[in-house]
């Protein structure tokens, strides 16, 4: 293989983003090397196995995923701004939808969320840890490096271009010949291994390590989403790494699962794919409606309004959710009765879906609405939903889907679930939970400004499309005619908005660092359940002692009661998880491997392979025991997180 | 906190002025400009929806508002309408549980019957008596479609021409890519697809000159598979047919593998049809395309918005 076959070449805008690349990292390892942090880094962050801290670079990585994405949305709706621009050849375009809908969804929503409930839940639950602390790490570094091996197909070997979807026999080796559809495959196999193990992980955990007393129904709403949310990744996740594994063989080792010669089935990818991301839609939105009832609760200052509905209408979602997966392809020509199933199927989730948007109106009703940002995100999210969910509807009615199938209609629909679902409870839990992971609140004025730029640019983005859609405009064409020019430019405003808006956002994570009041009550909003009862910053270990739950709201009821989590007679010695550098190392050899095997070097990747392997043998001869919290080590981290040095 | 209502509000009516300019111009959107009686059929049922939806939206909307504004945190409200503790109502959980039910089954009922109407040839409106439906074998190449007329013994490339007041059965398919062939305005979509053979009932009942496209996503040259659909009487129609029969070249396969080849081309007209040695709707046909061009497949076209034109020359000349 030639040099210029390994880069990607003649695309100045690629160009610049290598120049980009080649700056940022020389300036990161710069940085480090200046302020001698390199051990810093590999001792607090690259080896942690605390939840907390994983959550936190989780988030991180969201975040700058969530920068690249959007930066291909941008890319996009500039192409579309006017009527036959020349800014992206077809091609590019192509390149760029794909890795925007791949980068958004699988490293940007997903991650963002599991950074959310890597930090929130045990919190919630009064557990010190995760299950298997030392599996936690391994998922966020299979998600780091399976987004670090997506994104290296930017400038080495070319992105994949087939949607993100990625359909064959479109995406089969014989129409998408060359690496790029490799990178899609082996980066979302590499961070499928550690949803799935997140999905156990988690789940383990809330089923066994919840506070004394805290039966199931006692436990906060957004631990049972996520509790949910990982019934749903252990069963759709299996499903995706077989299809990827098919296709993988297919383009790699010439099997002809999905392909047009011999016996090859290319409709079976349609199926195999949206039997998992179907669901996988529910895994990145019903999180989100869990953080919602949380920021709602608290900022109305209001028990939650019909506790068992809710709960309820999610895991009734999550059994709808693996029986409307045709609906997707409703124009397949599967025949009117089938159709018909999988169209009442698909309406029917309305009506647990509208049962929790009343809920909530319940929640709000007779409350004491405080107007923080997080409560914006929260609030703007019911109408701006309730629009994404009715389109969803419409476009559940299978005869006039046909109509609606592939147009710009289903990209406002779907935009408009996933945004004011998903990004809006990012935003929200992110300003909402941030005095607990950094010990000070972002600044509520920049809040504003970035959530009302977002909230306005959003709608005029998007509310469009749902008419340009009517108007027979279907997605994915890289340039458009006069007629579709003028809902199409004011769509490119709103895009900009939206874009404005975020950078305001990252920029208030900055400012609120130099310059916000720092946290001493560990209660930063007069939280109602138990993440708000530990101090700030939390303990490795989180909960000196553990309370006895018996309400939902149980903080609250700690508060009344006058107890804490740092009850001194009750001390004991805490045995925590040494730290490991084993996940890092292990998938940074496996991001080897799956490197080697985009490119199709046999050998190197066999040996990559082993190296995995060898890992796992060394990991299963660890006998490290963990190491132990003295109660007198927690009295003192207790008394000066608390404030109580100088009783 | 009154500083943000300003801002809600403005937001609101601007919201509102510019859903009422979209629905005004409502009537040029090809969805609800139908010319036949299958986009008619899925237009009406379009609309049905969007009453229950305004319906719907028109609910939450105002009780979110009423809600919001009524206890947000305020100094001069009343303390007796703060109720940190109320939370359950099992009456009005029920009737919000009953009512999208309801909704639901409502939506129901027409989607169920008008899936099974469309699996049908439309019934003529015009004509006295039904006609039988015209036969047209629509596959879609990389990137491109062909129309074969088996009755007619005609072939077009990236148009079609159909009689008014009859229906069309088009028997879908695809040489590779899975493709959509989509008329907005006379009715939705249908997966083309390389092996199998999907049927798709339109009709036109008004002449006129129609947008039609492949909607699904196959590639670089994607956004240029569209196509003209010429609906006209069945006396020009006949014209058109006898025309093309007696001065369109007749198609060989030597002709017929080169157009098939990945990349943009011209109109063209064939007094004689593909079918005659492939038919890509069937499990035979699948691989026909596939094992002709493997190589063609891997270049690139670099297509962008300033060569589509001499893309489709190129193509012609090789």
């Amino acid at each position: 293989m030639k040099l210029d076959e390994f880069f990607v070449t003649g695309e100045p805008l690629i160009y610049g983003g290598m120049v980009a690349i080649v700056l940022v990292t020389s300036a990161i390892i710069f940085l480090l090397t200046y302020f001698k942090k390199w051990k810093w880094l590999w001792r607090e962050w690259l080896t942690t196995v605390d939840h907390k801290k994983i959550g936190i670079m989780y988030i991180l990585s969201a975040l700058a995923m969530l920068f690249r994405g959007g930066m291909d949305a941008l890319m996009m709706r500039t192409q579309l701004a006017v009527p036959d621009l020349n800014f992206l050849s077809a091609q590019h375009y192509d390149e760029i939808f794909t890795t925007h809908g791949t980068v958004m969804i699988i490293f940007m929503a997903m991650p963002f969320l599991i950074g959310l409930m890597n930090i929130v839940v045990p919190l919630q639950i009064g557990a010190r840890d995760f299950a298997f602390p030392f599996v936690n790490a391994l998922s966020f570094w299979s998600f780091f490096f399976g987004a670090l091996l997506f994104n290296v197909s930017f400038v080495i070997g070319g992105s994949p271009d087939a949607g993100w979807t990625s359909y064959t026999p479109l995406s089969g080796a014989a129409l998408s010949p060359g690496p790029g559809q490799n990178f899609y495959l082996m980066g979302l196999q590499l961070a499928g291994i550690g949803t799935l193990a997140t999905g156990i992980n988690l789940m383990v955990t809330i089923l066994k390590m919840r506070a004394p007393g805290m039966k199931m129904f006692k436990m906060p709403i957004f631990t049972w989403s996520s509790l949910i949310t990982c019934f749903i990744i252990i069963f759709a996740f299996p499903i995706l790494t077989v299809a990827l594994a098919l296709l993988t063989i297919d383009r790699i080792f010439g099997s002809q699962f999905f392909t047009l010669t011999g016996e090859g089935l290319p409709m079976m990818w349609a199926n195999l794919f949206w039997m998992w991301g179907h669901p996988e839609v529910y895994i990145v939105v019903l999180p989100a409606f869990g953080i919602f009832s949380e920021v709602i609760a608290t900022f109305a200052h209001k028990r939650i309004f019909g506790y068992s509905a809710m709960v309820w209408s999610i895991i009734i979602i999550a059994g709808l959710s693996f029986l409307v997966w045709v609906h997707h392809f409703f124009t397949m020509g599967a025949g009117a009765f089938v159709n018909s199933v999988f169209s009442v199927s698909t309406m029917l989730i309305a009506v647990p879906t509208g049962v929790k948007i009343f809920n909530w109106l319940g929640t709000l009703h007779k409350s004491k609405i405080e107007f923080s940002t997080a409560m914006l995100w929260a609030l703007s999210f019911i109408p701006s939903f309730v629009i994404g969910g009715v389109t969803g509807v419409m476009l559940g009615m299978a005869a006039a889907d046909y109509q609606f199938h592939n147009s710009y209609f289903l990209v406002a629909h779907f935009h408009y679930v996933l945004i004011a679902g998903t990004v809006f409870a990012c935003f929200a839990g992110l300003t909402y939970w941030y005095p607990k992971m950094f010990g000070h609140k972002l600044n509520e004025r920049l809040g504003k400004w970035s959530f009302w730029l977002f909230l306005i640019g959003f709608h005029v983005c998007f509310l469009p499309q749902y008419f340009i859609g009517l108007d027979g405009m279907p997605r994915r064409i890289f340039h458009i005619g006069p007629e579709w020019f003028t809902l199409n430019f004011l769509s490119t405003i709103g895009a900009f908005g939206m874009g404005i808006g975020f950078a305001i956002f990252v920029y208030n994570i900055y400012y609120s660092f130099r310059y916000s009041k720092r946290e001493t009550t560990g209660d930063a909003w007069g939280g109602r359940t138990l993440e708000w009862a530990t101090p700030t910053p939390v303990p490795p270990y989180n909960f000196a002692t553990l309370p006895e739950v018996n309400n939902i709201d149980a903080f609250m009821e700690m508060k009344e009661k006058g107890e804490t989590t740092f009850d001194e007679k009750k001390l004991q010695p805490i045995h925590m998880p040494s730290n490991s550098g084993k996940p890092f190392i292990m998938m940074a050899i496996l991001f080897f491997a799956s490197f080697a095997l985009v490119f199709e070097w046999i050998t190197l990747a066999a040996i990559g392979l082993a190296g995995g392997l060898i890992m796992m043998i060394i990991r299963s001869f660890d006998y490290d025991e963990g190491y132990h919290f003295s109660v007198n080590e927690i009295k003192q981290i207790e008394q000066s997180r608390r404030g109580l040095d100088h009783e | 906190m009154l500083d943000f209502m300003p801002f809600r509000k403005k937001g609101l009516i601007l919201l509102l002025f510019g859903i009422v300019l979209l629905l005004g111009g409502c009537d040029q959107m090809a969805v609800f400009d139908p010319k036949g009686p299958v986009a008619e059929s899925q237009r009406d049922l379009i609309v049905y929806s969007l009453f229950f939806m305004a319906g719907i939206i028109l609910v939450v909307y105002v009780a979110f508002t009423i809600i919001i504004i009524k206890y947000r945190d305020h100094p001069k409200r009343k303390e007796n309408s703060y109720k940190p503790n109320f939370h359950g109502s099992k009456t009005i959980e029920a009737i919000w549980t009953i009512i999208p039910i309801l909704i639901v089954t409502a939506l129901s009922i027409p989607t169920v019957t008008t899936l099974f109407d469309l699996e049908k040839p439309p019934e003529t409106t015009a004509a006295k008596e039904q006609k039988e439906p015209l036969v047209i074998y629509a596959t879609s190449a990389d990137w491109k479609w062909f129309f074969s007329y088996p009755e007619q013994d005609i072939e077009t490339v990236n148009y079609l021409h159909i009689p008014t007041d009859r229906p069309i059965e088009f028997r879908l398919s695809s040489t590779a890519s899975m493709a959509a062939l989509w008329i907005p305005r006379l009715g939705g979509q249908k997966y083309n697809m390389a092996g199998m053979e999907t049927i798709l009932y339109l009709q036109a009942d008004e002449p006129g000159i129609y947008d039609g496209r492949n909607s699904n996503f196959n590639g670089e040259g994607f956004a240029e598979q569209t196509f003209k659909v010429h609906a006209e009487s069945a006396d020009k129609f006949g014209q058109w047919v006898r025309d093309k029969q007696t001065n369109a070249p007749k198609l060989t396969q030597e002709q017929y593998d080169k157009l098939l080849k990945p990349g943009l081309t011209d109109r063209h007209t064939f007094s004689s049809t593909h079918l005659d040695w492939v038919n890509h709707g069937t499990h035979k046909g699948m691989d026909y395309d596939i094992i002709r061009h493997w190589k063609e497949y891997e270049t690139l076209l670099h297509l962008e918005v300033g060569n589509i034109d001499e893309s489709i020359e190129e193509h012609i000349e090789n």
